[in-house]
This record gives C-alpha cells, sequence and structure tokens, in this order.
C-alpha cells in the first residue's frame, strides 16, 4: 500500500534533521513497521520472511566459504575437504550452505503453492509474481553453478549432463555450450567462469527481490479471502508488531528444522558420489540431480519421442523450460475473477491434485526410468537368446525358472560358433517410470490449461464482503455479544 | 528550475547545437557498450591455450596386445586399442548390413603414411553415443556381449571396432580426427 499516508513523525532533533535530507527513518518505518498488512494473513504467509532469511544466510556462508575455496580443477575438491577438515568451523559453514540451498528451495516451493493457491499472481499483483519466477530462475541457475563447485563425481557428470542440454537448441546450441564450457569439455575454465558466476548471481536475487517487495508493496498483501483491503482502519493491522512477531515465530521453527539438517543429517539431502573426487573417465552409474531439480529432471527424461523435426533430446529440453516459461503467463491463463481457491471449489481440487503431480514427478525424477514403478505388479523375466543365422539376427525366448535357464543353455551349445549366441534376461513389459513421468508431465501442463476452462464456468462460493467481516465470522463464538439468550 | 521555464524568450535555444551534443553522445555510448559487449561475449569462448590443448600424440606401440589406453584431450576421453588377430577377426566377419550403424571395420581406420591400415589399431571416442557416460573395457574386466566394450550406464554393447550391436545408444562409437605421425605415433584432434 504504498498510497498510504506516512506516519512517521521524527521524534529528536537529529531525525527531523536527517528526515530532510535522507529519509531514511520514515522509509524503514513505512514499508516496515507501520506497513498496513491485511490481519487475516495465515501460516502459510511467513515463508516470504523466511526465504529472506535465506538469502541472506546463503550469502553470508558463500562470502565465507569462497575466502578458503579454491577455483581450480587440480585444487577445488581438496580445498573442499579442508574447509571440511582443517579450516575452524569450516565443516559449519559448509553444511549450512549446502543445506541452507535446499532449504531455500523448500520454502521457496512452499511460498509458490501459496501464491498458486490463494490467487496471488492475479491483478493487480502480475508483475509482483512474475519478478519471483525470475527470482526462482536464478535460484535454479545459482544452485546449479553451486553444485559443480564441490568438483565432485556428481558436480562433472551433472554438469555435463546440463551443458549438453544447451546443445540440442537448434542454430545456436553448439555456440552457447562452448561458450559455457569455455572448451570441448568441462574443465578448469569452465569452474572458474562457474564459480564467478556462482558469486555474483546470489547479488542479483537481492536485487530482484528488492524490486519483488517494492512491487508488493505497491497493492499490499494478498490474503487468504482473496478480497483486497476495502477499509485499511478494520482491515489493516500495522506490520510490527503482529507480522514481525508472527514471521519472527515463523523463522525460528523453520531454522529449528534448518539446524536439524546441519547437525545430525548434513549430507542426508546429498549424493554418495559427491564425495569422490570429479573423473571424466568415470561415469557415475546413476546420474541425478539435488531434489529439488527432480521433477524438472523427470520432464527432461519423460519425453522419449520425437515430434516432427523435433527429436526427443530437443522437445525434452522444451517441456523442462516450458514447465517454467507457463508460470510466467499464469496470471493470463486463469481466467477466473475469484483469486482464493478458498471459494473455488472445482479449482481447488485440481490445485491438490497439482501439488500431488509436482511430487510424484519428483519420485520419478529420482528413479531408474526403465525400472518398474509397482515392482510386484512386474512379471518374471524372459531369457533371450541373440544368434546369428543365415547372416541375420535371430532371437529365441525361453521363459520359466531354471529350467529355462537350462533349455536356453543348451540351445546355444547346439549352434554353430559361427553364430555367436549371447545370452540375456529380459524383463516383463510392465509400467515404468518413464510411462508414469510421462502421464505426469502432461498432467502438470494440463493443470494450467484446465485453469482457463474452469474460470469460465466455474460455481464460485461467496466472498466475504471484507477482510474484516471474514475475520468475525470466523471468531463469531468468541465475540460473544451476537448469541442471544436463550 | 523554474527560472528558465519563465523566463521571457530572451533565450533562444539552439536546436541543431543540442541534437548534436545528444547524438554525439549516444553515439559514443552506443558504440562504447557495443565494442566491451563484442570483448564480454568473446571471452566466454575457448582460449588460445585451450584450443592448443586440443590435440596429442599417442606412442601406441606402448598399449599392450589385447589392451588398451585411455587419454583425455581437452578433457574428452578416447580409446586406443590394440586389438588381437582374434578380435580383428571377429570385427571384419560381421555382416555389416545387419548393424544398426553400418560401417566396415575398415572404413573406421584411417591409413599410415603409405596408404596401409594398421588393422591392431583401433583408436575411438570415450563417450557412449546414448548419453555420453564412458564405457568399460578390458582394463576394467568387461567387454560386453561382442568384445569390445560395455557401457555400464544404460547397457550398450559395442564390438570390437566400437560399432553399437545392442543397447540403446543410436551410433557406433565415432572415430576421431587422427593421423599417423610415424609407424608408432598416432596424432588425434578434436
Amino acid at each position: 500500500m504504498s498510497g498510504h499516508e506516512s506516519s512517521y513523525t521524527p521524534n529528536s532533533a537529529f531525525e527531523r534533521w536527517l528526515d530532510k535530507r535522507l529519509p531514511i527513518i520514515r522509509f524503514a518505518n513505512d514499508t516496515a513497521i507501520n506497513f498496513p498488512t491485511p490481519k487475516n494473513l495465515n501460516y502459510w504467509y511467513v515463508f516470504g520472511g523466511i526465504l529472506a532469511v535465506c538469502l541472506v544466510v546463503q550469502i553470508l556462508t558463500g562470502v565465507i566459504l569462497a575466502m578458503h575455496y579454491e577455483p581450480s580443477v587440480t585444487g577445488a575438491f581438496a580445498s573442499v575437504e579442508r574447509i571440511m577438515r582443517d579450516v575452524p568451523y569450516g565443516w559449519l559453514l559448509r553444511n549450512i550452505h549446502a543445506n541452507g540451498a535446499s532449504m531455500f528451495f523448500f520454502a521457496v516451493y512452499i511460498h509458490m503453492f501459496r501464491g498458486l493457491y490463494y490467487g496471488s499472481y492475479k491483478a493487480p499483483r502480475e508483475v509482483l509474481w512474475i519478478l519471483g519466477c525470475v527470482i526462482f530462475l536464478l535460484m535454479i541457475a545459482t544452485a546449479f553453478l553451486g553444485y559443480m563447485l564441490p568438483w565432485g563425481q556428481m558436480s562433472y557428470h551433472g554438469a555435463n549432463v546440463i551443458t549438453s542440454l544447451f546443445g540440442a537448441i537448434p542454430l545456436v546450441g553448439e555456440s552457447l555450450q562452448t561458450w559455457l564450457l569455455g572448451g570441448p569439455s568441462i574443465g578448469n575454465q569452465t569452474l572458474q567462469r562457474f564459480f564467478s558466476l556462482h558469486y555474483l548471481l546470489p547479488f542479483v536475487i537481492a536485487g530482484v527481490v528488492i524490486l519483488h517487495i517494492w512491487a508488493l508493496h505497491v497493492p499490499g498483501n494478498n490474503n487468504p479471502t482473496g478480497v483486497e483491503v476495502q477499509d485499511v482502519e478494520k482491515d489493516t493491522v500495522p506490520f510490527h508488531p503482529y507480522y514481525t512477531i508472527k514471521d519472527g515465530f515463523a523463522i525460528a521453527v523453520f531454522l529449528i528444522l534448518f539446524a536439524y539438517f546441519v547437525f545430525y543429517a548434513p549430507n542426508a539431502l546429498g549424493h554418495a558420489d559427491q564425495s569422490i573426487e570429479a573423473n571424466p573417465l568415470v561415469t557415475p552409474a546413476h546420474i541425478v540431480p539435488e531434489w529439488y531439480m527432480l521433477p524438472f529432471y523427470a520432464i527432461l527424461r519423460a519425453i522419449t519421442f520425437d515430434l516432427g523435426p523435433i527429436d526427443a533430446k530437443l522437445l525434452g529440453v522444451i517441456f523442462m523450460f516450458a514447465a517454467i516459461a507457463i508460470l510466467f503467463v499464469l496470471p493470463w491463463l486463469d481466467t477466473s475473477k475469484v483469486k482464493s481457491m478458498r471459494y473455488r471449489p472445482v479449482a481447488r481440487q485440481f490445485f491438490l491434485g497439482f501439488v500431488a503431480v509436482c511430487l510424484m514427478l519428483g519420485w520419478c525424477g529420482a528413479a531408474n526410468p526403465d525400472d518398474a514403478v509397482i515392482k510386484s505388479l512386474q512379471g518374471e523375466s524372459s531369457l533371450v537368446v541373440s544368434y546369428t543365422a543365415d547372416g541375420a539376427l535371430a532371437t529365441s525366448t525361453y521363459k520359466g525358472g531354471d529350467e529355462a535357464f537350462e533349455a536356453a543353455k543348451a540351445f546355444m551349445e547346439s549352434l554353430p560358433a559361427s553364430a555367436a549366441p549371447s545370452l540375456e534376461a529380459v524383463p516383463a513389459p510392465t509400467f515404468q517410470f518413464r510411462h508414469l513421468s510421462l502421464i505426469l508431465t502432461f498432467m502438470y501442463f494440463g493443470y494450467f490449461v484446465m485453469l482457463f476452462f474452469i474460470g469460465l464456468g466455474e460455481k464460485t462460493k461467496p466472498l466475504p464482503e471484507s477482510i474484516h467481516k471474514s475475520v468475525l465470522r470466523a471468531h463469531k463464538p468468541q465475540t460473544g455479544t451476537a448469541v442471544p439468550a436463550e | 528550475m523554474t527560472a528558465e521555464t519563465t523566463h521571457p524568450n530572451t533565450e533562444t535555444v539552439d536546436d541543431d547545437r543540442r541534437n548534436f551534443i545528444h547524438i554525439a553522445t549516444g553515439a559514443v555510448a552506443l558504440g562504447g557498450a557495443g565494442m566491451f559487449a563484442w570483448a564480454a561475449v568473446d571471452q566466454w569462448n575457448p582460449a588460445a591455450d585451450t584450443k592448443a590443448a586440443s590435440s596429442l600424440e599417442v606412442d601406441v606401440s606402448k598399449v599392450p596386445l589385447g589392451g588398451e589406453i585411455r587419454v583425455l584431450i581437452g578433457g574428452k576421453p578416447f580409446f586406443i586399442r590394440h586389438r588381437t588377430e582374434a578380435e580383428i577377426a571377429s570385427a571384419e566377419a560381421v555382416n555389416v548390413d545387419t548393424l544398426r550403424d553400418p560401417e566396415t571395420d575398415d572404413s573406421r581406420l584411417r591409413p599410415r603414411a603409405d596408404g596401409t591400415l594398421n588393422r591392431a589399431i583401433l583408436v575411438t571416442s570415450g563417450s557412449c553415443t546414448h548419453l555420453g557416460c564412458v564405457p568399460v573395457g578390458p582394463s576394467q574386466g568387461n567387454t560386453g556381449d561382442f568384445g569390445g566394450w560395455f557401457c555400464p550406464c544404460h547397457g550398450s554393447h559395442y564390438d570390437t571396432s566400437g560399432r553399437i550391436r545392442k543397447g540403446p545408444a543410436p551410433r557406433n562409437l565415432p572415430v576421431p580426427n587422427y593421423r599417423w605421425v610415424s609407424d608408432s605415433v598416432v596424432n588425434i584432434s578434436l
């Protein structure tokens, strides 16, 4: 509510002197102390404050870690080990920084789902929402760049997979990939530029956060009813002490969870292959990103078919980026005038389904795409003998237990040596993670399409007249006076 | 501030002079930004020493019979395999038409200076054509079903000519640009 009148009165001669020259106390007072905030914000609204704390924690610990880190292929891994073993409290700072990234994403996902549920992306908050999406993109880039720095096996080979995605983009892809890598493959020069950018981007994020808060303070907060503030006196309370205390309490609870990971499970969210120094000649058997990227990784791998001139690899890349890009246009996709899902019974069901889809995409991203989703439903594997007969490849299949193996062996021995037979166990066809990923990918995009159509015809519940009335109704029994004597 | 606007028209504004300054300043700013952008973008390209490190001479006489050595050129892996007579024979015996990526064994070798082929030495890329993992070979004790290489990531089998025979990989292990410098030295470049 940038329109609200300043309630600041300088109390001392110095404050009056300063207020004429740099009204910084007035600015702080109007944005963080007296800022009128809807009185009905619930605990889903505390994650903005939590995210600000996360950013500060990451920048503070990151700047300190950079004092001890060496961005070179020969020194990076050793310098991280040195931080963990020799630098005083280096283990603490690094564990905070590494787990802080996970905490940051955990909070941002809840913050985003909150915005989706209460319709915080709708007019007049489209710019606020888009700036949030920009921050999310920057966070992904920063996290990816940072994951490279410890120079572990997953750093190297994960970065290899992701940078090769850029190579799939037509025309500019190969130049883009060469620019990212600075050479034919990931090397010292790549590590150095990744380090530089990893140091830069958090400050860019901080800059966009300032714009994000600015864009928040122009229309003011949305709230769980989605009804705008009509009467500042009745509908709002000052930010301090009401929300400084509420946010502060939530931050403390959040930090307890944070501390649990830092002190008791510092590696629970990481990957064991990161404890092995990067080796370009040995690929880890199963390359996975950090947990917070898994849903997007699942979308990337779900696309295994070509579409016209677009091959599967490029199509996967397009879908992955589209999954984020669609958030940018969401304010114009959702056609409903009603903001909050509280009053949208149909859309609400779809929203809950969307959350489940996102979680399940994460599950798919962690799994091997060829594995069965439900192992117990998979039939028995069959044994296939492949051999050459009359110059062509032929196969012979055997099913069953030990007898099948005996039969296959006997058949292989009966063949002439020139047939070069080989034996392979082929798993029975079943519902694999690749299939589930594909279905979930379409459901992910389907949610946004559905928002367009649901909004056109949905019968919404009646909205409260005002924030003030909605609060009164919720607390009727406590108000007492309205209850007539019987 | 208001002094100027309320000023009677005794002061004349020289529009040409003002436009000249605007355009001249704008041109310098734009030109400077453009030239700086050129440098800022071009520095992303591989540096001279990085490019210079993109070829390597390898003494193939050091490769044990039936074994291989692996070299990294510009961070990319390459295999140099010293094939046995049996391995050469099995590579040549394959009916090329049945292959996913049909190539004869001879077409995957490069001639020496005198035009003859050294069939014992096979040089290939070390990146699986599926997703770029590095396959295992004789040094790791697993050569797959066809005696060449096996990719542990998604189970692609390559034969003793580095050709894809089974599994998800779409193409043969690519043969890099290389030439025989002498009878025992090859120069491999990216």
